[in-house]
């Protein structure tokens, strides 16, 4: 499989691959999902927005130029964007990949960072020479100002060209909480929304704060995912609820939306609504209460996005489909082609 | 609807937020109780105005600029934590005052376009998600565009405005039209002519008793978004 370099969310020749509840594998035209869809489904997404959460800036104590990603951050609210956890690279940009990038300076509590309009200050050490919890400095209104014009999107070194903010929203984003995009709702357009209305699916959000997707880093790729706040609305959690009384069956558009899901029905199984914080890791051997399907983007088979399918079907299922994909050049990552997994039966 | 509270909880974000209407709106939503971010291009007027309403967040951005437009959506989504009211008031006379079609200069036109149509859409489309999130939560969403009897009537010497807020005007229908069945509302309001800094500019001489206040416009528009939204106890 080979990456998908340019930042169209909607190709027209984007390709779906299906594992259906036996794992028989098909595929086809993406633009083909609505028809693997079925009337009576209800199709559950993300849509944080994503924050321009990459900050050039320089570390004050050594001088050196540093590049600082947010990762991470306790809630969702509006006013709580003081602290966040961070990967720290130094000089460098996004056409060199994560792996190959410098290492910052050494950090310390104490340090200041100097972002553009923003500083910060190092809080914490977080057990890795990149990773720290920072503070920035003002009112909330002073840092969504700061972020807002002077960060950019977490660029990949795939990609031919950088990447705008247009370029990194879903078509239905709201509120900017994600570090990276929740890509696989790339595949989703208010057409078809539209169409899903036309055959009587249903279609809600949720707002996960969808955390950083890798780091270039083996030890600190291992601590992934990060604990991610989201939060489920009344009126989508009466929407799963209903869904899960009445037998039907409930699609997850990406990974974020299984996480958040299955932690807000931790109890009894039904999903609450409110504020809540996913920390659990989904593999193999979780046991889904609420999920019948994912609506993925392609992944390599070492990512956390990875292991989590194998909740949905074996390992040597996602093999043979690994191999038909492979035979097919179908291609990865955010903006590449998609897979909709249905729960084996077990 | 005039009691204070009627717009307590609401989330608005309102462009051209430091003068004319667009002030009077900031002023009435915020002592309705509603959540208020404005959006105007110079620091100090927002500044101003963002003191005179304690509460209210100011931004600094120019909708008629492309690479402004998502700063712009980041400030007004992350600050308020979604949306559901967003008026598009902001508006451009386009030439630096009234003249025939035949004296405008082309570039003049595409001012007038690019503040009074392509803006509102391209904030229009960066919020639509917000907006339809709000929605389906039963908070409601409703986009109002500021329209003008330009819009509909032929004046001469207002041709580069009139055919940008007649094109706006025509996309605030077809929105409404497309996007209903996602509960997402879009209104068109003709404030009446009013005694604003856009008024003077363009008839810098005009009888200014004989205009309508922004605060008596402000009202207008108010009552027809509180008709549009659901019940305050929703929010």
């Amino acid at each position: 499989m080979i990456a998908a370099v340019l930042p169209i969310q909607r190709p027209v020749d984007a390709r779906l691959l299906v594992i259906d509840a036996f794992g028989r594998i098909s595929h086809g035209r993406r633009s083909g999902l609505i028809d693997v869809l079925r009337p009576g489904d209800l199709v559950v997404a993300n849509d944080a927005a994503t924050l321009p959460a990459s900050l050039a800036g320089r570390h004050e104590r050594t001088g050196e130029e540093i590049e600082v990603r947010l990762a991470a951050r306790a809630s969702l609210s509006p006013d709580d964007v003081a602290t966040f956890s961070a990967v720290v690279f130094g000089a460098g940009d996004f056409q060199t990949p994560t792996e190959r990038r410098a290492a910052p300076p050494v950090l310390m509590v104490g340090d200041r960072l100097a972002l553009g309009p923003l500083r910060a200050t190092v809080t914490r050490l977080l057990d890795h020479p990149r990773f720290v919890s920072l503070a920035f400095d003002g009112s909330p209104d002073h840092i969504w100002a700061g972020l807002a014009r002077h960060g950019r999107p977490i660029q990949y070194a795939h990609m031919v060209s950088a990447l705008a903010l247009w370029d990194v929203w879903t078509t239905f984003a709201g509120a900017p909480v994600a570090f990276e995009p929740p890509s696989a709702g790339f595949a989703l357009d208010w057409n078809i929304l539209e169409a899903m209305r036309e055959r009587r699916l249903e279609f809600a959000t949720i707002t996960h704060a969808a955390g950083i997707s890798s780091t270039g880093d083996e030890d600190l790729d291992a601590r992934l995912p990060l604990d991610e706040p989201y939060v489920i609305s009344a009126a989508t959690a009466r929407a799963i609820n209903r869904a899960l009384d009445q037998r039907r069956r409930i699609v997850a558009v990406g990974t974020t939306v299984v996480r958040a899901l299955e932690h807000a029905a931790a109890g009894d199984g039904s999903v609450r609504p409110g504020p809540g914080l996913a920390t659990q890791r989904i593999t193999a051997a979780t046991r889904l209460r609420v999920v019948n399907a994912i609506l993925s983007g392609v992944h390599e088979p070492t990512t956390s996005h990875y292991q989590l399918l194998m909740a949905f079907a074996d390992r040597a299922t996602l093999e043979r489909a690994d191999e038909t994909m492979n035979r097919l050049g179908f291609r990865t990552h955010e903006f590449g082609d998609s897979v909709l997994i249905e729960r084996q039966l077990k | 609807m005039s009691s204070s509270s009627s717009f307590r909880g609401l989330r608005a974000a309102i462009t051209g937020g430091t003068s004319g209407l667009g002030l009077a709106l900031v002023e009435a939503l915020s002592r309705g109780g509603a959540r208020v971010a404005f959006v105007a291009r110079g620091r100090d007027r927002v500044d101003h105005v963002r003191r005179q309403y304690p509460g209210t967040h100011g931004i600094v951005g120019d909708v008629s600029l492309k690479d402004d437009v998502y700063p712009i959506a980041v400030q007004m989504l992350g600050e308020l934590g979604g949306l559901d009211l967003m008026v598009n008031n902001a508006s451009d006379l386009g030439p630096p005052s009234l003249r025939l079609l035949a004296d405008t200069e082309c570039e003049d036109l595409e001012r007038a376009l690019a503040a009074n149509l392509v803006g509102p859409f391209r904030l229009t489309k960066a919020v639509l998600g917000a907006l339809s999130a709000s929605a389906r939560e039963g908070r409601g969403g409703v986009v109002v565009n500021i329209s003008s009897d330009a819009a509909v009537n032929p004046y001469p010497t207002w041709g580069a405005y009139s055919v940008s807020k007649a094109a706006l005007r025509h996309l605030t229908a077809i929105w409404n039209a497309e996007m209903q069945r996602d509960g997402v509302q879009f209104l068109s309001i003709d404030p009446g002519d009013m005694d604003t800094p856009l008024h003077a500019q363009a008839v810098p001489d005009a009888d200014r008793s004989a205009l309508k206040r922004p605060a008596d416009s402000a009202r207008d528009v108010l009552a027809a978004i509180a008709e549009a939204l659901p019940a305050p106890a929703r929010r």
